[in-house]
């Protein structure tokens, strides 16, 4: 199983689609290693950085609706894995991008509104950090300095299998 | 309670139900391009399975960047000929014979009513039109797809659009598509099926429902599907008749895949197409929608018609009956590519790539290419394209270009006067 949390990067908009996650251009590669430094890097969002400074601490993304719309490249999950983020918690995320994400073993995690609202809240000069406990489906988020905010998520049954088998060729391969 | 097409495929492909609203289905048909494609393989090798499920259920092709452009893109190519070659997969669609997935899986008759597909491309709900369960996958599921035969799904739930009314002069299945995601929004169909239905509907051609299906994933959803009928049958005759002899037979076979009328759905959504206008989108999001009448101040630098949305030889004839006789703007240009080898030919024998090119257009091969700004028409910074294609994202065609999407009669109308043009003037 992989690791998950870390340092969070907010990307405060909704419809960030695959486009913006890995541009095209990119999708000569044959290697996954190759996408690492153009995550994010055509992504216009005030406050971020796309040079990749923002993204080189991150291990968690933190975001609004319908996260990984748009083309179904799995690229995208891949140009985060290789950038060690493995998790993603929106407010909703695109059905093909949720599941590329499980199927590679890495999380995406859907909230409602006013859970996604109060992590925006923690956002400000001091980083924050994510924890992540998948048996009690719990996220705890720790602004530097502050208290901690625990929030309860929802993890299917078969995510959750796909996430601890490692992703779905082990799960299918074990089992079709 | 009655059941919709969806439930009925599911229901007769599930291989597998793992958990609460899980099903495995079996697959009946894998498609594949090279941009996708590629690692699936190279995971495969990697893994000691260097296998297929069934050679004669997987259909590849090179399309997205084709003739190849680079080393690396070549090199994706090898990797897919390679690998065709040594599974033996005969329907394997490399320079010569290549078009665009969308447009060519189908006319080769490989999509079928009651079918399941995956692709690993985002566009694969298409094949919905055909009364199919069809769905873009990523490379994970490919690669399972490929080895296996399965893919998982939730079962997604059902969208009703009920389309009504004549489509007026200069309105075409691309207006009401983007009419429909105007309204529900890019990620008003997540997790859900549209289901394309109503006299509108009855009366489209196979491209014009294939032109509905197509966007269907930019309002989120997992397919768009059309009840197959005697269009279906008629589109596909020449690859079904051995199986069933006379075409009454063929449709009795494929009405088992309607909904039925007691089914239940999500939601209803009902579209008249009388008061439609011809529209483009405006923005980076394909549900930002005007009426291209209201367009007229936006320049453009370039024309694109083309893709799997509308490249079809239906698209090509009405953008021609625009073009006919007007030569492009100054300063714009216009790329024309057919959406597949018969396309192109088509287009040919019946004298429209004259008259494209008598306007100045450039006529390319089949290809992706330009879509998704890898090659055949990529724009620069701050250039402005008027597109038949599907998506209008920041950077689609190019870092810091801008894409209006519109039917092809629009683009063609757009590429006369150098901004976005209603095309009904033209089409008296």
């Amino acid at each position: 199983m992989k690791q998950f949390g870390g340092r969070v990067l907010f990307l405060d908009r909704s419809d960030i689609n695959t486009d913006e996650v890995i541009p095209a251009k990119y999708l000569t590669e044959v290697e996954k290693d190759a996408l690492k430094p153009h995550l994010l890097e055509d992504l216009k969002l005030k406050g971020f950085d796309p040079s990749g400074a923002d993204v080189a601490e991150a291990r968690v993304i933190v975001t609004r609706e319908n996260f990984g719309c748009g083309s179904s490249r799995e690229h995208a999950p891949w140009a985060l894995e290789v950038n060690d983020i493995t998790v993603v918690v929106a407010q909703g995320f695109a059905r093909i991008f949720r599941q590329n994400m499980f199927n590679c073993g890495m999380l995406a995690i859907a909230l409602p509104r006013g859970d996604i609202d109060t992590i925006f809240g923690l956002h400000g000069r001091a980083p924050v950090g994510c924890g992540v406990d998948l048996d009690g489906r719990t996220l705890t988020f720790t602004p530097a300095g502050a208290a901690p905010v625990s929030l309860p998520f929802e993890l299917g049954g078969f995510d959750e299998a796909l996430v601890r088998a490692g992703g779905w060729v082990e799960y299918a391969d074990a089992r079709y | 309670m009655g059941k919709t097409i969806t439930e009925k495929i599911f229901e007769a492909h599930v291989r597998d139900r793992p958990f609460t609203g899980v099903a495995v289905l079996s697959l009946d048909v894998v498609l594949c391009h090279e941009i996708t494609t590629p690692i699936a393989i190279a995971d495969l090798v990697w893994r000691g399975k260097d296998r297929v499920f069934d050679a004669s259920r997987i259909k590849a092709v090179i399309d997205h960047v084709t003739p190849s452009k680079d080393s690396k893109s070549a090199t994706q190519a090898r990797i897919m000929r390679d690998w065709a070659h040594r599974h033996g997969i005969r329907d394997f669609f490399d320079v010569g014979r290549n078009g665009v997935c969308h447009a060519l899986f189908p006319e080769q008759g490989f999509i079928r009513p009651g079918y399941t597909v995956i692709m690993g491309d985002s566009h694969t709900c298409t094949h919905g039109a055909f009364g199919a369960f069809a769905a873009g996958v990523g490379t994970t599921d490919l690669e399972v797809g490929i080895l296996k035969g399965v893919c998982a799904f939730r079962l997604p739930r059902t969208i009703r659009v009920e389309i009504e009314g004549t489509m007026p002069r200069g309105v075409y299945a691309k207006d009401v598509i983007l009419e429909i995601l105007r309204r529900l929004t890019v990620n008003g169909a997540t997790d859900r099926v549209l289901e394309f239905r109503g006299p509108a509907v009855n009366a489209m051609s196979m491209e014009e429902r294939m032109t509905l299906s197509n966007m269907a994933v930019e309002a989120g959803a997992t397919s768009g599907m059309c009840m197959p009928d005697m269009t279906t049958v008629d589109y596909l005759w020449d690859h079904v008749k051995a199986d069933y002899g006379e075409k009454p037979r063929a449709i009795d076979a494929f009405r088992q895949w309607h909904s039925d009328t007691d089914a239940a759905y999500d939601s209803v959504l009902q579209v008249d197409v009388s008061s439609l206008e011809p529209v483009a989108t405006v923005g980076y999001k394909p549900d930002q929608v005007k009426k291209a009448a209201e367009l007229h101040e936006v320049r453009i630098d370039q024309v694109y018609i083309g893709s799997c949305t509308n490249g079809r030889i239906s698209d090509l004839r009405e953008a021609a009956r625009v073009v006919k006789g007007h030569p492009l703007a100054h300063g714009v240009r216009g790329i024309l590519c057919p959406a597949t080898p018969r396309v192109y030919r088509q287009a040919m024998q019946e004298g429209l790539l004259d008259v494209f090119m008598d306007a100045g257009y450039c006529v390319t091969n089949p290809t992706c290419g330009a879509c998704l700004g890898m090659s055949n028409g990529v724009l620069a910074e701050g250039e402005v394209c008027a597109a038949t294609t599907n998506r209008n994202f920041n950077g689609r065609m190019g870092r810091g270009g801008m894409v209006h999407l519109m039917s092809p009669a629009t683009a063609a109308a757009s590429g006369i006067e150098g901004k976005i043009a209603d095309p009904r003037e033209y089409l008296r």
